[in-house]
């Protein structure tokens, strides 16, 4: 994973516009949060293998990014993004690293199903 | 330490359950150890692969997608630090455990109960084991050994760590000195590299410290004896 450029991952993200992806989506404040901290209110949202296909894709922001992706009838994005990369069957994985570099979310997506 | 320890019994085969890659090298490895020094047969099923890990880098050393591959390498080294020869990944996703066929995650400890006809269980104790998926692999574990008759019950030692645990349960009411293996527990927290570097780097810092929890977790480890009667709070699967 590197830092992300802004440029480069919109130019990915443009590739997959108007085809069927594969995407997995995660946000996380690690399963012990509350164990840590009882006054922390642990939240999450995972999902794997949701197959869509969105008109268009755009990051914004000054870093830590944002992407969003429009679909036909609805939205999905992700907000503190701080890496991108892929994995070895070319899935574009965008990662945001917290100070600590734990996982905090995760936005990836490609022609194939995850494993 | 003023808290007596006691002896690690002989068993005839000891079956370890945890869902996480690591799950066995902090709470229970220098006892695993001692029974595989001994050579009695130690079977550890893991349930998944640790997929949901948190502790990636920045920079970043892996992604969500490489991480399974490094923890699996990971377990199967850690395995071998502490001499665990049978070592079972049992295909199961982080952080899905819970919402599993209940009966499916029961049957899955039945058949191993069924296979080993092992002595001692080891796994985490149901409602103080604070992770999800700990708490999902005690419940499976009790529902597959309570349904067998009393006399033919392993015996179930777990681990807790809630922070609510010495008050609503006590204290443990096993301890053992795991000193004399101390190398090997090292070994098979140092084998899980991604997942314990902070760890070990703030051990580093304390381990003098006679007394620290920490330096504590590395000399004994604590079970919680599972017993079937008022106690036993987990429920039946709803059908």
């Amino acid at each position: 994973m590197e830092p992300i450029l802004p440029e480069k991952v919109q130019e990915l993200i443009n590739k997959f516009a108007g085809e069927e992806v594969y995407l997995h989506m995660e946000t996380t404040n690690g399963a012990y949060a509350s164990h840590f901290n009882e006054k922390f209110f642990s939240a999450g949202a995972y999902i794997r293998n949701a197959k869509l296909t969105y008109e268009h894709g755009k990051i914004v922001g000054e870093g830590p990014f944002r992407v969003g992706l429009k679909l036909a009838i609805g939205w999905v994005y992700a907000e503190g993004l701080t890496h991108y990369g892929f994995d070895e069957d070319g899935h574009l994985l965008l990662a945001g690293h917290d100070f600590d570099g734990k996982l905090a979310v995760a936005l990836e997506m490609g022609k194939t199903p995850f494993k | 330490m003023t808290e007596t320890t006691m002896e690690i019994e002989q068993e005839r085969h000891v079956l370890v359950i945890f869902p996480h890659p690591d799950d066995e090298a902090f709470g229970v490895s220098g006892t695993i150890a001692v029974h595989t020094e001994r050579k009695t047969p130690v079977t550890y099923a893991c349930l998944t692969l640790g997929e949901m890990g948190r502790n990636l880098g920045n920079p970043p050393f892996a992604t969500r997608e490489s991480l399974p591959d490094i923890r699996k390498a990971e377990l199967q080294k850690a395995a071998a630090a502490i001499g665990i020869q049978d070592l079972r990944m049992m295909g199961l996703r982080d952080k899905t455990l819970e919402f599993e066929d209940d009966q499916k995650m029961m049957n899955l400890v039945t058949d191993l109960i069924n296979e080993l006809d092992p002595s001692l269980i080891i796994t985490f104790y149901p409602g103080y084991s604070v992770h999800p998926d700990h708490e999902a692999t005690a419940r499976a574990v009790v529902r597959a050994v309570r349904v067998l008759e009393a006399d033919k019950r392993p015996k179930l030692h777990c681990v807790a760590f809630a922070n609510n645990t010495l008050e609503e349960i006590g204290a443990a009411d096993i301890r053992y000195d795991i000193r004399h293996v101390y190398d090997k527990k090292m070994d098979a927290m140092k084998a899980h590299i991604s997942q314990t570097i902070w760890m070990l780097k703030d051990l580093e810092s304390s381990v003098a410290a006679e007394g620290s929890e920490l330096h504590d977790r590395f000399n004994y480890e604590h079970f919680w004896t599972y017993t079937f009667d008022e106690k036993d709070k987990v429920s039946e699967i709803k059908s």
